[in-house]
């Protein structure tokens, strides 16, 4: 299982007293962003700490940068920049002794790099971390990792609670990490226009399983919604891939995830339009779909 | 480097096809001549903020189209003849023509007359 990818699971397992996560299997290769989406209490953040070898799995293989997890966690780690909402920085301490701090343990601490970025975010080195808002710790607490150069970034909602200019410096902050194609990104939110943005490939997490996990634009491209008007009489042919079907009067409304051109000679004129949906829209309906097959 | 392109959130068509189209405009306008080097898909990823893929699958549309060029380790290129530039440049020489014939119809001229007036036109326009 050597494959160059920077985060690999296969048939991950962790059970709970009330919640199991299972069969987690997923490929994170360089390069490329992934977009962790799923709902509150999908298991989203216990799969990021699985991931991180912070937990141990009961059953399956989990590899950071090519070591095994947790074994060599140690070591992959020295690589790896983990942030996330729930981490919190010494509320007396300043920002710059923050920086100080981490510089002294990572050799490759980028100081010209972590000063630009200081200046990029609107942050004072002098400022004290209690002084600061929940847009500037949030920030601080990414310019800590972004400044260590790490191959791998591990981000838990990184711009959960910003305001859209934090979200913007955050975001281009992010892309500029990308210019280099041996390096990626992990990033777990609820924001889909964000996630549909930036992210090469989507994994979709709901209740402990993995729902999806697909490129992106692949996603975007199976997913249509089809508005058909069927007159009193007619009835509708057997459409593969329909997921989800609305019938109000004369008018239908079908849901594919696995459109193709070739099923709308077979609708004919019953087709009123075609609309792409948003990730938004996508995530929903795949959530939905899946938790209706399996109950 | 900022590339000037842009990305809408309300324009309802995906951002792969915004990018092309943007691509096209530029290119259409003469202001990326051929032979031009297109900025990395890396690089125009970053300047837009959107994903790699997203920026590889339009310069993958326009390379099929013939617009643009990918030379392998090398980049992409604005494409030579027969691209995107020349095709239009032959639409716009058809619609000059059609108009030009129909001037030459309601004035009554014959087709031979209309022929030695285009040759006259190139002729002056070769001399200048």
């Amino acid at each position: 299982m050597s494959t160059g990818n920077l985060i690999e699971m296969r048939g991950v397992r962790k059970a709970f007293r009330f919640f199991t996560l299972e069969d987690l299997t997923l490929d994170l290769a360089p390069g490329q962003i992934m977009g962790f989406v799923g709902p509150n209490g999908a298991g989203k953040s216990t799969t990021i700490r699985l991931m991180l070898g912070m937990l141990g799995a009961d059953a399956g293989e989990i590899r950071l940068l090519g070591s095994p997890m947790p074994e060599a966690q140690a070591l992959a780690k020295r690589d790896v920049g983990f942030v996330s909402d729930t981490m919190r920085l010494f509320p007396q301490a300043s920002l710059g002794w923050h920086l100080s701090f981490v510089a002294s343990i990572y050799p490759r601490w980028d100081s010209a790099y972590a000063a630009q970025l200081v200046k990029r975010f609107n942050l004072r080195l002098e400022q004290t971390v209690r002084g600061l808002s929940s847009g500037e710790h949030a920030k601080a607490a990414l310019l800590l990792a972004l400044a260590r150069r790490p191959r791998l970034l591990v981000l838990d909602e990184p711009t959960a609670g910003l305001d859209p200019v934090a979200r913007h410096e955050v975001l281009t902050e992010l892309m500029d990490v990308l210019r280099d194609e041996s390096r990626s990104i992990l990033f777990s939110s609820h924001n889909t226009v964000d996630v549909e943005r930036i992210s090469d490939t989507i994994t979709f997490l709901d209740r402990g399983r993995i729902v999806e996990s697909r490129d992106k634009e692949q996603f975007l491209d199976a997913w249509r919604r089809i508005q058909l008007r069927v007159p009193p009489g007619s009835t509708l042919p057997e459409l593969p891939n329909i997921v989800n079907r609305i019938d109000d009067g004369q008018f239908t409304t079908l849901t594919t995830n696995g459109f193709t051109e070739s099923v709308l000679p077979l609708l004919g004129e019953r087709v009123r339009e075609v609309q792409r949906m948003s990730l938004e829209e996508i995530f929903v309906a795949t959530v939905m779909h899946h938790r209706e097959t399996r109950s | 480097m900022h590339s000037g392109l842009n990305i809408s959130q309300t324009d309802d068509r995906p951002m792969y096809l915004q990018i092309m189209e943007q691509i096209r405009q530029r290119i259409a306008a003469g202001d990326w001549e051929a032979g031009k080097e297109l900025p990395s898909i890396r690089a125009l990823a970053a300047d837009l903020r959107v994903s790699v893929i997203t920026v590889k699958r339009a310069y993958l549309d326009l390379e099929s189209e013939g617009v643009i060029v990918t030379r392998h380790g090398k980049g992409s290129f604005v494409a030579d003849a027969g691209g995107l530039a020349g095709e239009i440049h032959e639409q716009k020489l058809d619609e000059h023509l059609a108009a030009a014939a129909g001037i030459a119809r309601l004035l009554g001229h014959s087709d031979d007359e209309l022929h030695a007036r285009l040759r006259r036109a190139k002729r002056n326009l070769d001399r200048k």
